[in-house]
Order: C-alpha cells, then sequence, then structure tokens
C-alpha cells in the first residue's frame, strides 16, 4: 500500500518536473539558424570548393600528382623561344603553356593535399560550398584561361617548332658545315 | 436558442436545424483544427528551442492552410488488396463520432446543438463511436501495422473509458443533472462556483469538495488523454513503431480527415472537461455586457469563455504531448486498471459520502 501510494506520488511529480522543464524551454532563445538567410561563419582553413589562379600557374602538375582521387587534369605544351609568358607573382618564370587545367570537383575529396606542394601557391581552398549543379558535366570547373582553339595553336606552333628543330639537326647530320652560323 | 429561431426563420425545421448543426464544423472545428495544428507544431519547436514553421505567411501562419491545399490535390489511393467499402467508409466514420459529439456540446446559453437531458451521457457514448472506425480503419487497410495500432486503440479507448466515466459519474452525483447546458447555469457568477472549486454549494461540504473534484478532473483529463490517442498514450500511432498506426494506409483527403477528427476530439474532451469541471461557458469573473449594459453582447461572450477555456485545456494536452515519452502497452494497461480506476472508485465514494452530510 505504501509503494502503491508512492507510487502514484512519484507519477505525478515526475510529470510536473519534466512540464516544468518543457515549459521553460519555451522561452529559451532559439538553436535554430535559418541557414539560406543566415550563415554560419566558417572556420578558418575550412576546405571548400578549389580555386585556381591560372595567372600564377606554372604546370608544373604537382597538385595533379598530390590528388589522391586524380580529380586534376593538367596538359601543358613548353613555349617555343621568343614567346615571352610573363613570370609569376612570387618572380618564377613561366615556361609552359598550360592549355588544360581541369578540376573534376565531384570526385574532390577535399582533402587539401593539392594545396601544399605549389610551389606559387596558386590553388587553394575557397570560403564557397555551394555549387551543386543538376549535370555532373557542369562540375568540371576548366580553369585555362587559353580557348580551345587557342591551345591548338600553341600545340601547333610547338609541333612546327620541333618539326624545324629535327629538321635542322638532321641537315646538320647529313651535311656537317663547321662555320654555320644558327638561325633560319 | 439558434436552432429553433433558424427553424422558425426558415420555416422548414429540417433545414433550419441542417443549418444550426453546421455552424460549429464552419465556423469553429475548421478554423480551430487548422490552428491547432500549427500551434502544435510552434510548442513542439518552441519546447525543443526550434523554431517551427515560419515560411508560409507572417510567422508561417499559412502553413496549414497549405499543407491541407496540398492534401486535397493529392491521389486518393485505395490499396490494391483492401477491404474497400470499409476502407472508404472509416475516415467518415471517426468523423461522424466526434462531430456528432458537438451537437450537445453548450456553445453559449444561446447556442447548444441539440439540448437533451442525457448530454454528458450522449458525448460519451458517441464519442466511443469513432473506436469502430479506428477498427475499420486498420482492418481494412490489410497491412499489419494498421491492425496494430487499430487493435491497441480499441484496447486502449475501452479501457480508458472506465476511469474516465468513473470520474464524470463521481462529479455527476453532486451535479444531479447530465444536461451540460444546465450543468453550466448552474456555475454562475464567479470563477469559484465552477465545480472544481466544489460548485455554487454551501458550507463545508463546498469546502469538502475542492480536493475530489480535482482529482475526479485529473483521472478525467488523463483518461481522455488515452481515449484520443494522445501521447503519452499514443500507441495506437507510434510513429517509430507502427509507422502512423490504423491510418498508415490512407492518403490525401481521407488522411486529413483522421487529422481533423483527432483535433476534433481533442476539443470535444477539453469541452467536457471545460462545462463539468470549469463553468463552461461562463466568465470568471463577470461580463462585460453586464456591466456596459449592452446585453447582446453576452452570448458571445459567452462563446469566447467556452472557447477560449476549451482550446487552453487542448494547449495543454499538447504541452503533456512533448513532454512525456509514450508509455508501453503494459504501462499503459498498468495505469489504467491499477491506478486510475481505483482510484476513481474511492473518489466515487468519497464524493458520495460528502454529497450525504
Amino acid at each position: 500500500m505504501k509503494e502503491y501510494l508512492k507510487n502514484t506520488w512519484l507519477g505525478i511529480y515526475t510529470i510536473l518536473v519534466g512540464m516544468k522543464v518543457t515549459f521553460s524551454h519555451l522561452f529559451k532563445p532559439k538553436v535554430t539558424i535559418q541557414y539560406p538567410d543566415v550563415r554560419v561563419q566558417l572556420p578558418e582553413r575550412a576546405r571548400n570548393r578549389l580555386y585556381v589562379n591560372i595567372d600564377d600557374c606554372i604546370g608544373c602538375d604537382q597538385c595533379s600528382r598530390a590528388c589522391p582521387v586524380d580529380c586534376i587534369t593538367i596538359e601543358t605544351v613548353k613555349a617555343v623561344p621568343g614567346e615571352d609568358l610573363g613570370t609569376t607573382s612570387n618572380g618564377k618564370r613561366k615556361a609552359l603553356w598550360v592549355t588544360k587545367f581541369d578540376i573534376d570537383i565531384a570526385k574532390c575529396c577535399y582533402c587539401g593535399l593539392c594545396v601544399y606542394p605549389c610551389p606559387t601557391e596558386c590553388i587553394w581552398m575557397t570560403d564557397i560550398y555551394e555549387f551543386s549543379e543538376y549535370n555532373r558535366e557542369n562540375l568540371i570547373y576548366h580553369f585555362s584561361n587559353l580557348s580551345p582553339e587557342e591551345a591548338e595553336q600553341k600545340k601547333l606552333n610547338y609541333q612546327k617548332f620541333e618539326e624545324e628543330k629535327a629538321r635542322q639537326k638532321a641537315q646538320a647530320v647529313a651535311n656537317p658545315q663547321p662555320k654555320q652560323d644558327g638561325g633560319n | 436558442m439558434i436552432p429553433d429561431k433558424l427553424a422558425e426563420f426558415f420555416g422548414v425545421n429540417f433545414l433550419g436545424y441542417l443549418i444550426a448543426a453546421a455552424l460549429p464544423l464552419f465556423l469553429w472545428i475548421l478554423p480551430y483544427a487548422l490552428y491547432a495544428v500549427y500551434a502544435e507544431r510552434k510548442i513542439s519547436a518552441f519546447m525543443q528551442d526550434r523554431i517551427g514553421p515560419n515560411r508560409v505567411g507572417p510567422k508561417g501562419l499559412f502553413q496549414t492552410i497549405a499543407d491541407i491545399l496540398k492534401l486535397i490535390q493529392k491521389e486518393d489511393i485505395v490499396p490494391s488488396s483492401a477491404d474497400k467499402p470499409l476502407f472508404i467508409a472509416a475516415p467518415y466514420v471517426i468523423f461522424t463520432g466526434t462531430f456528432a459529439a458537438f451537437a450537445a456540446l453548450p456553445f453559449s446559453s444561446i447556442y447548444i446543438g441539440s439540448n437533451i437531458n442525457l448530454g454528458v451521457f450522449y458525448i460519451l457514448a458517441i464519442s466511443s463511436f469513432s473506436v469502430v472506425g479506428i477498427l475499420m480503419a486498420g482492418w481494412a487497410g490489410n497491412n499489419k501495422y494498421s491492425l496494430y495500432g487499430a487493435m491497441r486503440s480499441v484496447a486502449q479507448i475501452v479501457s480508458y473509458e472506465v476511469p474516465a466515466l468513473l470520474a464524470i459519474v463521481s462529479a455527476v452525483m453532486v451535479i444531479g443533472t447530465l444536461n451540460l447546458n444546465e450543468i453550466s447555469e448552474m456555475q454562475t457568477a464567479r470563477f469559484w462556483n465552477w465545480w472544481i472549486f466544489g460548485g455554487p454549494l454551501q458550507g463545508i461540504q463546498k469546502f469538502l469538495l475542492i480536493i475530489p473534484m480535482i482529482i475526479a478532473f485529473i483521472i478525467f483529463f488523463i483518461a481522455s488523454l488515452a481515449e484520443v490517442n494522445r501521447t503519452p498514450f499514443d500507441i495506437p500511432e507510434a510513429e517509430s513503431e507502427l509507422v502512423a498506426g490504423f491510418h498508415t494506409e490512407y492518403t490525401g483527403m481521407k488522411f486529413a480527415m483522421f487529422f481533423l477528427a483527432e483535433y476534433g476530439n481533442m476539443f470535444v474532451v477539453s469541452a467536457i472537461s471545460v462545462s463539468i469541471f470549469f463553468g463552461g461557458w461562463q466568465s470568471p469573473f463577470g461580463y462585460l455586457g453586464n456591466s456596459l449594459g449592452i446585453s447582446w453582447l453576452v452570448p458571445f461572450e459567452q462563446v469566447f469563455w467556452f472557447l477560449f477555456k476549451g482550446s487552453f485545456l487542448v494547449l495543454i494536452q499538447m504541452w503533456l504531448r512533448w513532454t512525456l515519452p509514450r508509455l508501453r502497452v503494459d504501462q499503459l494497461m498498468t495505469v489504467c486498471w491499477k491506478y486510475l480506476t481505483p482510484y476513481a472508485f474511492v473518489n466515487l465514494v468519497l464524493i458520495g459520502i460528502i454529497t450525504l452530510i
């Protein structure tokens, strides 16, 4: 009987305690962050979408080799003598045309390993994280500043230069002239 | 009385009473259900430190209207293996049980659907009519979870009717009438004349009655929670165990009917508590209309007080829902048969002795 009354009392008492707790929560500040309207400050060094400053890129391919999921594709063409590609912002001379610099961000695992080896610090993680697309193709970002035609042209130029060089070499082998001056 | 006036006005009894019967549906049940769902979502959000619906309209006020528009557009699916006639009839049966109970609720001194002398008895009898609908819905869906939910629901409602009725009977013993309008009229003037504070009795009897009446109210309130399948007694719906209980297979407007019936039922049981224990449509401290000398205002004030008190109890039901976890089936039966029923009996005897003094 004593147990029974105690149970009754305990039941009523604990319900009232619970109701008090929930009632006090009615007036507490809300924890919801209304995302599209309000955004939380991202932590420093947060890793999101990659960005490449192609003006600084020397086409060294180190980021592509560092990538664990092979999402970076880089193609380069050597510059022919006479072409001046300028220098990067930290003074390195550029010697390669970067004809293709594609990052398939759909594959990217946001590890940030590509960021560290870059000698000119031209690839880094931005704080942009809203870049969903309806088509997967749109997630392949093209960073090269050369148009396909230009890239083709550069390739042709280099090919021509190579052929020229090979031809000269062959000529030089065929009729060696000790006192030949260089040039065309 | 409005129903008689309407019948007189149209000259045809049937038409007048039909319109009078539709009044609470269109003026109260539908808007109330819409905003009770909204209130429930807001309260649950606030209790969990969330914000709740706030996109549709200012503060999300039109959220449930948008929801109901969505439900109307939805496809009305009847499962191929369902028992078709039962499946289609069930939501209407449940809603009929709820709506029929509104017939005997005294909204005001000038509006009561049917001023019958068996008001309390009628409401308690007709609201258990929805048990049939629930069993129909659960059985006709031809789904294990629906059937489980329906069986639990029926077991629960039938068991909890015992303490609910005992609590009501113990109150009615003092009151001496089952007519809800008369019960409301008795508790006139100030709030200390409400039956929960001993009613309009005089002397020692009034003070002795206060505690048994509060106990009777609490027992009825708990039992009524179980009768309308609200948490902590929501094992028939039990989202985490039974998908959605007896209305698992329902879509679109039929699903909305279940919702409407659930919220309607919440108001009905609150309205019974209000009529019996909290003075019905009586104002707790006199009428503004009387003190200003505008006598036509008084019935509207009465409507306001009735709906206000009823909605307040509905809010307490919501508060409880977002406070307490769900009971297990055996705990459910323990609460009913081992605790509520004996207390209700003791209370009955106590009140009986007090009335004899």
